[in-house]
């Protein structure tokens, strides 16, 4: 069974009458022979690995090796100017909480890559604090999530080396907004609209973490890309279309990681990294850590 | 049709952090190296390369790849503690560091083990991202496999009809090959085998009593589940 296009899938389910998430569960048991049960219970151990990870984000000490992130996640969790409300700045605080914990060797679920780590598990525990999603729909909100990565790999690249961080932090956002717009009972349709809108928002984002650690600035850009996952959810749910078909969008996502300089794609010589600032850090760190 | 990607390659690998390519992977490095060494190691000699040797502190490499050593998988958060732990198990290790060495992959590693039972090994593997790794040589032969499928890493002199023994007794035990790579050196034969199951201790045995075979080694599928690793 092969899907090549986010399309594929879409008349999959139209044919089959099905949805998004059954279409990828039909999708692993064909190709890799398992059953309905195995293919949900290596889910489960991701959601619980995700849940772990931002709980513990968000409830012990974090400090990363290299001092650049020190327990930001409960500072956002905890703190009293909210500039959309407590709902916005808890769902970025959990993505930074796992950025945190991955950084200090903690145990997170790569989704799709360990830089991105933190979106999908922020999305996924937002959705039960705010929605009362009961935990076995964020199974399938997985699987939804799942498709949009396997497209998004077959026609584009998770490399940051390749893609940029429109590869890690954009194809996460975009794989979040999938599974918040089908966890809302959104459809097929407008589950493409939101891939496509989050996608277009990271269009070209460069890699260029300090240091070549995965801490500045992946951890905030993960907390970004919560926002563009929800931000990019609400539009298609509204019923807005991406004017350009969401398969295009992933194509010029390819195009755009081709153009991008190799310099700014996590060779460490470029953007953030290539700073005053960062090659600052970059000697403090390496030079402190040997 | 060729191999489609699984949906847990895009929700995975469940690993420690930070690094899918200089952590996962590293520590699968060392983990295969245990299975080559077939013992419990005394002493590691570890030469980092390129980006692992530049950046291996930051990403917690050096603590991986013992992990590795000692049997964690990637997802086992004992890999933290690895350094503490191997010392209380009496392993000694060294660390060796090549910022520039262009022959080889970006993020590689040469893992020598030595053992209690006085066998050694030497390897060297690439981390290749998402924890997916490259085995490139084993004891000075060149060599090519990801360890994704079960492995039998086969050295011995390099007599007529060798290659023709070895894979008669695997097909003998139902066992089918899937891939096969050969590389000589002078006098010795490096033959990785991949196959599609499990080979019995039978099979190994009969491989490692022929007279002409030097070392015989089985090296499982690597899979997230640290369950499948010694605990
Ligand atoms: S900046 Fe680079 S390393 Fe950091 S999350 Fe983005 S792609 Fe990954």
């Amino acid at each position: 069974m092969e899907f090549n296009l986010l399309a594929d899938i879409a008349e999959y389910c139209a044919r089959e009458k099905k949805d998004m998430a059954q279409a990828m569960l039909d999708y692993e048991m064909k190709n890799k022979h398992l059953s309905r049960e195995d293919v949900y219970s290596g889910l489960k151990r991701v959601l619980l690995t995700m849940e772990d990870s931002v709980e513990q984000g968000l409830t012990q000490m974090v400090i990363s090796p290299s001092g650049m992130l020190n327990n930001w996640a409960k500072t956002v969790y905890n703190s009293k100017t909210e500039t959309l409300g407590p709902r916005l700045k808890k769902a970025i605080a959990r993505a930074i909480a796992v950025g945190e914990v991955n950084a200090c060797m903690g145990k997170i679920a790569a989704a799709p890559t360990a830089g991105s780590a933190g979106i999908m598990p922020a999305v996924l525990v937002t959705m039960i604090e705010e929605h009362n999603i009961p935990r076995e729909k964020l199974l399938d909100g997985l699987l939804v999530s799942s498709a949009v990565g396997l497209i998004f790999a077959k026609n584009s690249s998770f490399a940051g080396s390749e893609a940029g961080c429109m590869g890690e932090t954009g194809s996460a956002a975009a794989m979040a907004a999938a599974t918040i717009v089908y966890l809302l009972g959104g459809t097929n349709d407008q589950i493409l609209e939101a891939v496509g809108f989050a996608l277009k928002a990271s269009m070209g984002l460069v890699c260029d973490p300090v240091g070549g650690l995965v801490e500045e600035p992946c951890t905030t850009r993960n907390a970004v890309g919560v926002a563009n996952a929800f931000v990019s959810a609400q539009m298609a749910l509204a019923g807005i279309k991406s004017l350009i078909p969401v398969d295009e969008v992933i194509f010029a996502t390819k195009e755009v990681g081709d153009l991008m300089s190799p310099r700014l794609k996590e060779s460490g010589q470029g953007g953030l990294a290539n700073t005053k600032t960062g090659r600052d850090i970059q000697k403090r760190v390496f030079r402190t850590a040997e | 049709m060729s191999q489609q990607p699984s949906i847990f390659d895009i929700l995975g690998p469940i690993m420690i952090g930070p690094s899918s390519s200089h952590t996962a992977g590293a520590s699968r490095i060392g983990y295969i190296a245990r299975q080559l060494l077939h013992d419990e190691p005394k002493k590691a000699v570890i030469t980092l390369y390129n980006s692992f040797a530049k950046t291996h502190k930051g990403h917690g490499t050096d603590k991986a790849i013992i992990g590795g050593i000692l049997g964690f998988g990637p997802d086992d958060e004992r890999i933290r503690e690895s350094h503490e732990l191997a010392k209380k198990q009496g392993l000694e290790w060294e660390f060796q560091f090549r910022g520039d060495a262009t022959k080889f992959h970006s993020n590689t590693a040469r893992v020598k083990l030595f053992g209690k039972k006085g066998g050694a090994v030497e390897v060297v593997g690439a981390s290749l991202g998402g924890g997916r790794i490259r085995i490139q040589e084993i004891e000075g032969f060149p060599v090519d496999f990801t360890a994704q499928a079960h492995t039998l890493v086969i050295i011995a002199d390099d007599i007529p009809g060798s290659i023709k023994n070895i894979s008669g007794a695997i097909a003998e035990h139902g066992v089918n090959i899937a891939n096969m790579f050969v590389s000589r050196n002078e006098t010795k034969a490096n033959m990785v085998i991949e196959l599609d199951q499990a080979v019995n201790a039978e099979t190994l045995q009969k491989i490692e009593s022929l007279s002409w075979v030097r070392f015989v080694r089985h090296v499982e599928p690597m899979t997230e589940h640290s369950s499948r690793y010694e605990k």
